[in-house]
């Protein structure tokens, strides 16, 4: 119930019929066609799968829970979580690094940016690999008092050192990116309201802009999350027993390539799936002040069917 | 002797001054914001601040809370160097925790009003009570629910920011700088950001707090406002003070002619 009464502003007489119209879909030829040819190609792919005795998928069937698999499936994800992790802190303070006030640590995380960001990730982990033939021995000594340890390069810079050291040093030039992009994209009314009310530089960072920069940063961290996932699969070149080279060591026994490569495949895509429904449900947590009451699955109908936003507002 | 004790003795503060400054200037490269200004607030009154834009009078409170810090001259709140210490006759920049210590006793409104987008106004209210001040959350939502009461939100503690009104996040704005318990409140152009209509329940706010004795310095278009409510009103153009009195008298009979087209055109 309203308290205003609309009030009658043309003049003509208000019983006047005033029909209610009937609206027609516009014909989408275009997409007709897409749907056609899509459909066809899918027929297509799907009938090689089926058909071709290479594929051997009860071979693939087979080696899907095998123990060797699985051992390479966990480093895979345990390489994925720690360099990530490592991955996001020195980013974050690269990232504050480029946004603070001083030229110098501007400067150098710039360069940071640059070079590691610059540099193909597999040469940089060969590089960290065979740190030994630039450093022999890693050792700290004080002058008068001697040398406090000496270790072998060798025997600390093991291949999975190596890799989580390489990965997350360049890992981080990207992630340093996104969360400055993130930091930037904070009104600066935010920072200034904070400082009126007495809060310091790093409860300001903490407290106000870091949560409110998530939200620009969860997305793209997603997707380098996944993306970091298969870089892993690099590691194979230094003989770390990730979940490709496992398979790699199986084939080159039994010559299984194809069923072995899509057990891998398959593996990969398991996981990336569930990163993605997990980044959905991220990305909900820090977007929830600014979230409209929508019913997603009216989205994804009005997506699927091609209908644009606006025409199905009620 | 103290920092504020030698402040006052050598720049001959009055004691009742709140805000106390003494030729401010203020430049960015080559181009002069302020310069020079004389201006004294005392305790428990209002000064509005009204100029065309680009007057310097935005500029002029930022440097109050040290958002902006001076080029030169002598600004004290509460005879006191915000971003300072005076000791032998210099000026020592202070710590990050002690200008934090001061700021909080500043409070300031913004014309976007600023809240914090990804809290609640509740969340809102009591970060800096809980955080600065070390206020219990308990302790801080009970002071919270009375400023709320007091702009007439009560019932908005558990929305966000984007689901009010331009003029219900102002009030927000102003209950949260009200839950620092401030000395001084700096408010930079309140109601430019609002439709008319919400205009209105600000000012209302604003009148209020006038009238509760807090110390308020107004930068403003509204120049019902400042005749109603100020205690003094100022002129301020192309960085400097053109002109200062009591209100009403302002109004009606400016002085300079810079002020008397000035007014001529926003009445």
């Amino acid at each position: 119930m309203s308290l205003v009464e609309p009030k009658n502003t043309t003049g003509l007489p208000l019983d006047l019929p005033v029909e209610e119209l009937v609206v027609v879909p516009r014909r989408r030829y275009g997409i007709w066609i897409g749907i056609a040819i899509a459909m066809l190609f899918a027929f297509f792919i799907g009938k090689a799968f089926a058909t071709n005795p290479a594929f051997d998928w009860g071979t693939a069937a087979n080696y899907l829970f095998h123990p060797s698999i699985m051992r390479g499936l966990g480093k895979t994800l345990l390489l994925t979580v720690v360099i990530m992790a490592a991955a996001i802190v020195i980013g974050t303070i690269i990232a504050i690094m480029r946004v603070s006030p001083s030229a110098v640590l501007q400067t150098f995380a710039s360069a940071y940016v640059w070079f590691f960001r610059g540099v193909p990730a597999l040469i940089q982990l060969i590089f960290w690999f065979n740190l030994s033939l630039l450093f022999r021995t890693a050792s700290l000594s004080i002058p008068g008092v001697g040398t406090i340890f000496s270790v072998n390069t060798n025997d600390f810079m093991t291949p999975f050192v190596s890799a989580v050291v390489a990965l997350s040093l360049c890992e981080a030039g990207y992630l340093a990116e996104i969360i400055r992009a993130g930091i930037k994209s904070v009104p600066h009314g935010q920072f200034e309201a904070a400082s009126g009310l007495g809060m310091s530089y790093r409860q300001i960072l903490r407290r106000i802009i870091l949560p409110q920069a998530m939200r620009f940063i969860v997305p793209p961290t997603g997707n380098e999350a996944i993306s970091l996932l298969k870089m892993t699969s690099l590691v194979t070149f230094i003989a770390v027993d990730d979940l490709f080279y496992t398979a790699q060591s199986i084939y080159a026994r039994t010559f299984e390539t194809i069923p072995l490569l899509i057990v891998v495949a398959f593996w990969y895509l398991f996981v990336v799936t569930v990163m993605s429904i997990g980044q959905h449900f991220l990305e909900r947590y820090y977007g929830r002040s600014d979230r409209r009451q929508e019913n997603p699955l009216i989205r994804l109908l009005q997506s699927l069917l091609g209908s644009r936003k606006g025409s199905v507002q009620s | 002797m103290t920092s504020q004790a030698e402040s006052r003795a050598r720049f001959g503060v009055p004691a009742d001054a709140m805000v106390f400054a003494r030729s401010v200037r203020k430049s960015y490269g080559s181009l002069d914001v302020l310069k020079g200004i004389d201006l004294i607030v005392p305790k428990g009154s209002v000064a509005c601040i009204i100029g065309p834009s680009g007057s310097g009078k935005s500029t002029f409170l930022r440097c109050i809370n040290h958002l902006e810090q001076l080029t030169g001259g002598v600004l004290l709140v509460d005879g006191e160097f915000v971003g300072y210490d005076l000791r032998d006759g210099k000026l020592y920049e202070v710590k990050d925790s002690l200008l934090c210590k001061r700021r909080a006793d500043i409070g300031m409104v913004f014309q976007s009003f600023n809240l914090f987008s990804h809290m609640t106004v509740m969340e809102n209210l009591i970060e800096a009570p809980t955080r600065v001040r070390g206020m219990s959350v308990a302790e801080a939502k009970a002071s919270a629910e009375v400023l709320l009461a007091r702009v007439g939100l009560s019932d908005k503690a558990g929305r966000y920011p984007r689901e009010l009104s331009g003029g219900q996040q102002q009030r927000v704005a102003i209950a949260r700088a009200l839950a620092m318990n401030p000395k001084v409140l700096l408010f930079d152009e309140p109601t430019s950001a609002l439709d008319p209509e919400l205009v209105g329940e600000v000012l209302q706010v604003m009148r209020d707090l006038a009238e509760s004795g807090m110390t308020m310095v107004v930068v403003t278009h509204e120049i019902g406002f400042a005749r109603e409510v100020g205690d003094d009103l100022i002129f301020m153009d192309e960085g400097v003070i053109v002109e200062r009195g009591e209100p009403r008298e302002v109004i009606a009979n400016p002085q300079s002619a810079r002020t008397r087209e000035f007014l001529s055109r926003v009445l």
